[in-house]
């Protein structure tokens, strides 16, 4: 049995999912929205914890924020299940499916049949939606993909209670109740608003616009230790840090373009042309984003001299136009009500 | 980033796949495009994936020696470090390290085989074969 479901790819999986279940459930909100509206831009740089074996690097804020950011500002009613024992998980999601409403899911990537080989790593907070089932497989609607997936009941099960950091625990989550008329002006002002402090206010080095410096310091300060294993835990380092910005499923340029996209639409959604300026402003510092990753890439690959200044020179200049812009978002004193 | 500088590198890793990118129309207006991916994508990933591999052969050879049990090999070919296995097993990471020894492995009970071969998506009889099943390697 399989309901209608608008299928549509995004490039980022929370706020797809997210704006998937929102749709089916009547309100359509466009990817960019969802995640602007739910504050969830960030950058933050935290060597303490380790993601297989790398420090912290987050382009965005931690899996699940997306979800409860945007619906505490529109008002949307949330309901979240997890479960102790995977039979009990399956039963409940068994019995949401037929009873004909789609349930979004966190798993792992690396558990999931139909993602391609290369790019199963251990990362247990993707966001999908399971539409339907068959006596033994089920029909997702996995936002990262073009097509609707189909899913063997085993490995779901194992997906969806992995052990481990940001362990899923069988979560599911639909929307109970969505507001008649959203208070779309007061949410895209406050998340904004709570954005810009983040990015300039944050009281570590480590996060925030000044993050970013504090990070091209680390690789300007590479360049010091020559020695065989510096090299090549630094050129790791590096690499880690462009996947982070370019390959999850980030829309480009580490969420930049997916925030002046929101930029953009919330301008003539709210009345505020000026966005749109600024929102070209976000756009110019992804294309540096994308140019530092351009360079890692190739130094990389050993196309170009490997030049740990270069790298860190870069950065400070993606640095220095984010801090312009969030400061021109801050100067426009956006006002809740109009 | 414009929609005509949107890169078609046709990687291999996407396996036919395409992922949307947020880009500048002619006129200024955001909107997306597919891309088949970014050769500077495919640099990153197959430098992690290389690390994982190399890990993995490296333990291979110090199986075969004695040196390490094949614990070590299942965990870097499911592409975990010594920390995703503590973590997704349920033991602590001194447990993982320790287990790894192949004179420790060999006298581990099954109830603890099971935590990690439930961890690596496998049977405790796979995890004890040595040389590991063609599948396995």
């Amino acid at each position: 049995m399989t309901p209608e479901f608008d299928h549509r790819q995004t490039a980022h999986c929370e706020s797809g999912a997210m704006a998937a279940l929102l749709r089916h459930n009547g309100l359509a909100l466009s990817e960019p929205m969802v995640f602007g509206i739910s504050g969830a831009l960030t950058f933050a740089y935290i060597p303490l914890l380790k993601v297989g074996g790398m420090p912290l690097l987050a382009y965005r804020l931690p899996p699940g924020r997306i979800i409860k950011g945007l619906s505490s500002r529109l008002g949307i009613d949330m309901r979240f299940h997890r479960y102790r024992k995977p039979e009990q998980g399956m039963a409940a999601l068994d019995e949401n499916l037929d009873a004909g409403r789609p349930v979004g899911l966190q798993t792992s990537v690396y558990w999931l049949p139909y993602f391609p080989q290369d790019m199963r790593f251990h990362f247990n907070a993707h966001n999908l939606v399971a539409i339907g089932r068959n006596a033994d497989t089920y029909q997702i609607s996995d936002p990262t993909f073009e097509s609707i997936s189909i899913a063997d009941r085993a490995s779901l099960q194992r997906a969806r209670f992995v052990k481990g950091m940001l362990a899923p625990k069988g979560l599911l989550y639909y929307p109970q109740s969505i507001p008649q008329d959203p208070p779309f002006r007061a949410a895209i002002v406050k998340s904004i608003r709570d954005t810009v402090n983040m990015m300039l206010r944050a009281p570590f080095p480590f996060v925030g616009v000044n993050g970013i410096g504090f990070v091209a310091r680390k690789i300007r300060r590479m360049q010091n230790d020559s020695s065989e294993q510096a090299l090549h835990r630094n050129k790791l380092f590096i690499g880690h840090m462009v996947r982070m910005q370019e390959e999850i499923g980030t829309g480009g340029a580490g969420f930049r373009f997916l925030y002046a996209s929101f930029l953009q639409e919330s301008a003539g959604l709210i009345a505020v042309p000026e966005l749109s300026d600024i929102a070209r402003q976000f756009t110019d510092a992804g294309d540096e984003w994308r140019r530092f990753a351009l360079y890692a890439a190739k130094m990389l690959k050993g196309r170009m001299p490997l030049d740990f200044e270069k790298l860190a020179d870069q950065l400070y200049k993606v640095m220095e136009m984010e801090r312009s812009a969030y400061i021109q978002l801050r100067d426009l004193k956006l006002k809740v009500v109009a | 980033m414009k929609i005509d500088e949107v890169p078609q590198d046709q990687l291999k890793s996407f396996e036919g796949q395409r992922k949307p990118l947020y880009v500048l129309d002619d006129a200024g207006k955001y909107t997306t495009q597919l891309s088949s991916g970014w050769e500077a994508e495919e640099v990153v990933l197959e430098q992690a994936l290389a690390e994982f591999d190399v890990a993995a052969q490296t333990a291979l050879g110090r199986v075969d020696n004695g040196l390490a049990s094949p614990l070590e090999y299942h965990m870097y070919r499911c592409r975990m470090d010594h920390r995703v296995l503590a973590q997704s097993s349920g033991k602590w990471l001194w447990q993982v390290r320790r287990h790894c020894r192949a004179s420790v492995f060999a006298r581990m009970k099954e109830r603890s085989l099971q935590c990690y071969a439930d961890a690596l998506g496998m049977t405790v009889t796979d995890l004890r074969r040595w040389p590991p099943a063609e599948s396995q390697s």
